[in-house]
């Protein structure tokens, strides 16, 4: 029996199709695997390396980093957020349709695909050679928020947009004003998708180097029994240069020779890093499970 | 204060004052802060190119010898000026590294997207989405250490190149692994959003799931596709720490991908903090900044001149 010419064509493309599918699954997984082959080698290795002075904050170990890292993108996240979340409901419920806020979005975008070594030049002229100041930690955190401003405007814009109609009006309809409105209604129904928000952008901050290069300086020096806000050694002096874990990893690497166990260090700075990121990126996740096991898929 | 009368609303019952307090002062504030965006691109801008074009205006160098001379001999002090500050190693060196960069996983990207949305969504969406999510906040810098820590030596290992693992090649791969995850989210957003009626008339003519992915997915995501490809690649062009850990840092152009070279990037980092402020290499650095800056605002432009013949088609 001969297969008619249709027939043929039919089963040819049957057998393409299932080519095709097997070859989908090997390129798509491929990079998959990869990637968490690659953060299981970072965790790893950091354990590997582990020796408990790490955890000191000496030049052995990387306590003091951590700490500036952390103390960074919280100072960062303190001017971002309220700069941010304000451009984010201007976007969403002040600004009109029209080219001023097309060239509003034209230059959110333009900051978000900024290189962060720009930032960072940037933010080198103006907060430090233009102060006449050293490195500091503020100037770093400065460069950060100007990386971090566009991912949370712009999710404040679409979580206060994404509210159902229905919110507004009500509100509205009792009388209350505009900012009574976005104030006691709007932003606490998208609070929680703005902390989502908030919380990668902190994540991302996390792991920002070259914006910090020229800002935050790579050096630290602090006194932990010097409580005095405006000695450069004050653990929580703003104005002191600090260097951050992601920097370090960088320090490591260029000057190496000069610590020994710099591979160490660096490696679990490295697996530090990726935890943290991770963690976070848990986080915004449970918390976007939260709202919609909550509004039953409402928002 | 008479604001007590019965009958009046109580938006009435405010004073002047307190309606200041409550409404206006908030909304300048408001508007103030979405002006504050502007300015602040504006002011990034502006002080870019003030910096930048030092470089031609005090120094009289020419665009064009910037741009394609490979003489970079710039002196390092504010009285000396007559180096050569041709970046053409440095230009070629980043418009290389990206180029092999997207090269290498453009494929694995957008056979993903398609993977996690049109073969197994329900996977995609439980585990290639998260975990892609978590790969774009792995630090540059990580993937950099990874990158001279294992990727350099294994190089080396491989191919015993004469200046050691550090290559075109190394760095790449790096960016290749750090621009995946941005091209296949938005390849995989472009690939979803496209009509399900689409795929339904495609099923209806009896296509293979290939026949609809080929003729009809791919063809109508492609906008989508592009506009990843383009960030991926605006993402690898401003990449500086972890390029500049592999890629060797030796200012001469790579004779093959094994051989090390620089970048726009990797240079701006390790230079900048040792020239003198105001001198010819400084303003050099700050002028391939700048460059870098209009790349960055090139490639938005790019995104909007494709999503605007998009929405024309469909018009």
């Amino acid at each position: 029996m001969h297969d008619s010419p249709m027939k043929k064509r039919i089963k040819k493309a049957k057998t393409v199709d299932s080519l095709m599918t097997k070859i989908f699954y090997i390129f798509g997984s491929f990079f998959l695997f990869f990637l968490l082959i690659l953060a299981a080698y970072i965790i790893g290795k950091g354990v590997i390396d582990f020796y408990p002075e790490l955890l000191t904050f000496t030049s052995k170990g990387i306590g003091n980093q951590f700490f500036n890292t952390i103390y960074l993108v919280f100072l960062s996240l303190v001017i971002s957020v309220p700069l941010g979340v304000a451009a984010g409901i201007y976007m969403a419920e002040y600004s009109k349709d029209g080219k001023f806020l097309t060239f509003l979005r034209i230059c959110i975008e333009s900051l978000s695909s900024l290189p962060s070594i720009v930032v960072g030049l940037f933010g080198y002229l103006v907060f430090i050679l233009m102060t006449g100041a050293k490195w500091n930690l503020m100037a770093g955190a400065l460069a950060v928020s100007i990386l971090s401003l566009p991912l949370i405007t712009t999710t404040t814009e679409d979580a206060i947009r994404s509210l159902p109609k229905g919110f507004k009006e009500g509100s509205m309809a009792l009388g209350a004003s505009q900012w009574r409105t976005i104030s006691k209604v709007l932003l606490p129904a998208c609070l929680p998708r703005i902390a989502t928000g908030i919380i990668l952008a902190a994540g991302r901050g996390f792991g920002e180097a070259a914006a910090l290069l020229y800002t935050a300086g790579q050096s630290t020096i602090i006194n932990w029994s010097n409580w005095d806000i405006t000695s450069p050694t004050c653990p929580l002096n703003p104005f002191r240069p600090g260097e951050t874990l992601s920097l370090h990893i960088w320090g490591m690497r260029t000057e190496g020779s000069l610590n020994p166990n710099a591979s160490a260090i660096a490696n679990f700075s490295a697996a530090v890093l990726v935890i943290m990121v991770l963690a976070f990126s848990l986080l915004a996740r449970v918390i976007t499970r939260r709202i919609s096991k909550k509004s039953g898929g409402l928002i | 204060m008479s604001t007590h009368k019965t009958g009046t609303l109580p938006s009435a019952k405010q004073s002047a004052f307190q309606k200041f307090k409550n409404e206006y002062f908030w909304r300048y504030l408001i508007i103030t802060c979405g002006l504050f965006i502007i300015l602040l691109t504006l002011g990034i801008g502006f002080f870019l190119v003030v910096k930048g074009s030092g470089t031609f205006t005090e120094f009289h160098h020419s665009v064009w010898e910037f741009l394609f001379s490979s003489d970079w001999s710039p002196m390092d002090s504010t009285t000396e000026s007559g180096g050569g500050v041709g970046a053409a190693i440095y230009i070629f060196g980043s418009i290389s590294t990206c180029t092999l960069a997207l090269l290498f996983v453009a494929p694995f990207s957008i056979t993903s997207a398609i993977l996690m949305t049109e073969i197994a969504p329900n996977s995609g969406t439980k585990i290639f989405q998260p975990a892609i999510e978590i790969f774009v906040g792995i630090p540059s810098v990580v993937y950099g250490w990874i990158g001279l820590t294992v990727l350099v030596p294994f190089i080396k290992h491989l191919f015993h190149p004469k200046m050691g693992g550090y290559s075109v090649l190394a760095a790449s791969i790096v960016l290749a692994v750090m621009i995946f995850p941005t091209i296949t989210t938005v390849a995989a957003d472009a690939i979803r959003s496209v009509s399900s009626d689409y795929r339904k008339a495609a099923y209806g003519m009896g296509s293979t799931r290939w026949q609809v992915i080929y003729k009809v997915i791919i063809p109508a995501a492609t906008p989508g596709i592009l506009t990843g490809v383009i960030l991926g690649l605006a993402r690898a062009f401003g990449e500086a720490l972890a390029v500049a850990m592999v890629i060797g840092k030796t200012r001469a152009f790579p004779a093959n991908i094994l051989s090390p070279t620089n970048n726009l990037t990797a240079a701006i980092a390790s230079d900048m903090g040792n020239s003198a402020t105001g001198g010819e290499q400084n303003m050099a650095l700050w002028t391939m900044a700048l460059l870098l800056f209009i790349i960055s605002i090139f490639f938005i432009f790019l995104i909007h001149i494709i999503s605007g013949k998009e929405k024309k088609k469909h018009a």
